[in-house]
């Protein structure tokens, strides 16, 4: 078997200041990632080079294509990283706003990606989008009405049906709970765990909360300072940490 | 007379547009950027269109200005006299007796020939700028062929409307490349951009864009399997000359609301009308 | 079917002067399919402690943690989360889920991610919650909100739900009354009877001598302060 995503040595640094150094991890078929860090620890620039929103200054991204195998995405043409990220890949921005279109509808919000590689037939993306409103929770009768008249927590579930209607393998998530009241966060990971289990999904998931990747993430990456500290299965990393930092992070949290 | 330069423009400038002119001939459909000069007119009132007269315009041309089709609204008529005052080029209202015709929002009814050259004024030459903002992204749409945006517009008018309601600027895609603006005429001329005989060049004055599509081209109005591309118009005939193919103006005549529908295209009702036409000899 | 060789574990609390405590050293022990071995010792002893390194939730510094082909001791996360799916189950005394997600489907998790028909997953989670006797009306609901006990049962059944060869139960009969603990004690034999590999820890001393084939004393693995 082959990763899906295999990443080696990224590095990125804003001048003199390190974004992040010698990053790699494997991703298999399936395997959700948590990466975790404060503020400033670099796991949004890591996110970031991996999705290729930043060019990292080495290092190497293979991602295993369904036609080719196992390509370096940092030395695809853009053309060929872009459909990539409309079809194979998805990327869920913390802020719904971000990755949707406020001025479209609903359906129109997740027709996009099908009619972007191609779908001509109204009928069909009309359908299709209502499956996956319907997926996400969202009723059919909302689906002609524009994000900006929805909730907070169904924009998010919006993103993420107009995200994974094309059936993409990756899913890179920045805080996809982030900004979210604590009941609909729960809703949304209990969502977004189903998806990942029924469709197969492997997913980077980049957070902060620490409850948020014990629920969702299968493996733990824990980041400081640009360099990765930490990393093995998520159980494993939150109750038996090794590094200084990680204990620290997992002694913070605050007990309900 | 002397005041002027031939056709306003100094020789630079018109070099210049002439250049952006031939890329845009050699890429049918893409928008190539120009230094757009202020002209002795408002922006909106054809400032594009005028300059690529001007640098088109020779003095032994012909030139016919059409506004939404007529001869004789006040934008066609001040550009008329504009280069009849700054070029000394003779003018015409007929179709057939034109080389050079500008035109806002129209395409003429009569079939245009290989010795003609179609100068549409346009507004906004970004077919994605109503749903990407940003100048960069459609840049790079355009130059990687992404354009299911394009088809997100019409979705969002069926899912609004039943149907696409899009009539004017509808948007079409040159030789299976890029999508354009065709500018704002109704979509019942679209047909009419694809494999015309004549140069057709669109010029945006504001936006800083000049865009070509050479004679014979191939242009395809966007639309859906389920949906298919529809070049209505008012099903009526024209209350003047009879026609029941052309492009009809909805004018209303009394403050009852009674209403008349004449052809959009001055000339050609005119024509029909000397050659006997009229709304009884029609069906 | 679970042989541990020389296991040893030490923790390093960093934030805490750097403290180094060892915890386990030298553990060795062996269970065959169809034993049922409890872990013994004083509190403190390290029974969980070793239950969570053969689970793979602690690491091991040293040593040989075999289970089914599988060394968890040096594994990589995906062969133990395959190790957990297929072969490992884990009883633990929390219940941790998302919160919102119906006690039937909970229970019924672990078939359906090894690829079970979601139909025969409910079907199996329905026949296990109804012999534990959680009422039938708590299904459709979250189990977060249940009552201790509750839990515990929910997990129990979750637990047993796919048929693992090998089992490791933390205090499965904690805090039920007799006739669920009745429950879980026949449920613990017919694992052993399919030829399950178990190991448990149980404080109710009855429990453990009725299921239990022998005893390993966790003490002799404790490490002597230096």
């Amino acid at each position: 078997m082959t990763p899906l995503l295999d990443v080696r040595d990224i590095t990125k640094r804003y001048g003199a200041r390190i974004g992040c150094k010698d990053v790699g991890f494997a991703l298999w078929p399936g395997e959700v990632m948590g990466i975790v860090g404060e503020s400033g620890s670099g796991k949004s620039t890591l996110l970031g080079c991996l999705a290729g929103h930043l060019p990292p200054d080495t290092g190497e991204v293979l991602f295993d294509t369904r036609d080719g195998g196992p390509r370096d995405t940092l030395k695809m043409s853009e053309a060929e990283r872009r459909m990539l990220a409309r079809t194979d890949w998805a990327f869920v921005h913390q802020n719904a706003r971000d990755g949707l279109r406020m001025g479209v509808s609903a359906g129109g919000n997740v027709g996009e990606r099908l009619m972007a590689v191609g779908a001509r037939n109204y009928g069909d993306i009309r359908a299709r989008a209502e499956d996956w409103l319907d997926r996400v929770e969202i009723t059919e009768d909302r689906m002609d009405d524009r994000p900006g008249a929805f909730s907070g927590g169904m924009q998010q579930r919006l993103q993420i049906a107009r995200n994974l209607v094309t059936g993409p393998r990756l899913v890179f998530m920045d805080e996809p709970t982030g900004g979210l009241d604590v009941s609909v966060q729960a809703r949304l990971l209990d969502l977004l765990r189903g998806l990942v289990r029924q469709m197969g999904l492997s997913a980077v998931i980049v957070t902060h909360d620490l409850a948020v990747v014990r629920l969702l993430a299968d493996r733990l990456m824990v980041m400081k300072d640009g360099h990765v500290v930490e990393q093995g299965l998520t159980d494993q990393v939150l109750d038996d940490p090794q590094h200084g930092y990680t204990q620290l992070l997992v002694s913070s949290v605050l007990q309900v | 007379m002397t005041d002027y330069n031939f056709a306003y423009l100094d020789e630079q400038t018109k070099r210049m547009i002439r250049r952006a002119i031939l890329k845009g001939l050699a890429i049918p459909g893409y928008q190539v950027p120009f230094a757009s000069r202020e002209m002795p007119m408002p922006y909106g009132w054809g400032t594009g269109g005028v300059q690529l007269s001007a640098a088109t315009l020779t003095p032994d041309d012909r030139l016919k200005v059409i506004d939404q089709g007529a001869d004789d609204t006040t934008n066609a008529v001040s550009i008329r006299k504009f280069f009849e005052k700054t070029a000394r080029v003779a003018t015409t209202e007929h179709t057939p007796d034109a080389s050079v015709i500008q035109t806002r929002h129209r395409i003429p009814e009569a079939p245009l020939s290989e010795d003609q050259i179609l100068i549409y004024q346009v507004p906004i030459p970004e077919p994605l700028r109503f749903l990407e903002p940003s100048e960069v992204e459609t840049r790079k749409m355009h130059e990687l062929s992404e354009y299911g945006l394009m088809h997100v517009k019409l979705y969002e008018d069926i899912a609004r409307h039943g149907h696409i309601a899009t009539s004017y600027a509808y948007p079409v895609q040159v030789e299976g490349r890029y999508v354009m603006d065709p500018s704002p005429i109704p979509k019942f001329d679209n047909p009419k951009l694809s494999d015309c005989a004549a140069i057709q060049l669109f010029g945006a004055g504001r936006e800083q864009r000049i865009y070509a599509l050479p004679p014979h081209t191939k242009v395809v109005s966007l639309d859906f399997e389920d949906h298919p591309f529809d070049p209505s118009k008012a099903d009526a005939p024209c209350a003047l000359c009879g026609d029941t193919s052309s492009y009809l103006d909805e004018v209303i005549t009394d403050d009852a609301g009674t209403r008349m529908y004449v052809c959009s295209d001055t000339d050609h009702c005119q024509t029909r009308r000397e050659a006997g036409h009229s709304k009884e000899t029609a069906a | 079917m679970i042989k541990l060789d020389n296991v040893s574990k030490h923790f390093t609390l960093h934030n805490q002067g750097g403290a180094s405590i060892p915890v386990m050293a030298g553990a060795t022990l062996s269970v065959e399919a169809g034993e049922c071995v409890a872990l013994v010792g004083p509190s403190g002893a390290g029974k969980s402690t070793l239950m969570r390194m053969i689970y793979g939730n602690y690491l091991a510094d040293a040593g040989r943690i075999m289970v089914g082909g599988t060394d968890v001791a040096r594994a990589a996360p995906r062969e133990i989360l395959a190790l957990r799916r297929n072969t490992l189950g884990y009883v633990s005394q929390f219940l941790r889920v998302v919160p919102r997600v119906p006690t039937l489907d909970v229970v019924a998790e672990p078939l359906i991610t090894l690829g079970t028909d979601p139909q025969a997953a409910r079907e199996r989670a329905r026949e296990l919650l109804a012999r534990l006797n959680i009422p039938e009306h708590l299904w459709p609901l979250s189990p977060t909100t249940f009552s201790g006990g509750e839990q515990q049962r929910v997990n129990i059944a979750r637990g047993f739900a796919h048929d693992y060869p090998t089992l490791l139960l933390d205090e499965p009969t904690a805090s039920l009354d007799v006739t669920n603990r009745t429950v879980v004690l026949s449920l613990i034999d017919e694992a052993k009877a399919r030829g399950a590999a178990i190991i448990g820890i149980f404080h109710d001393t009855e429990a453990r001598a009725q299921v239990c084939d022998r005893e390993v004393d966790v003490g002799r693995f404790t490490p002597v302060p230096a």
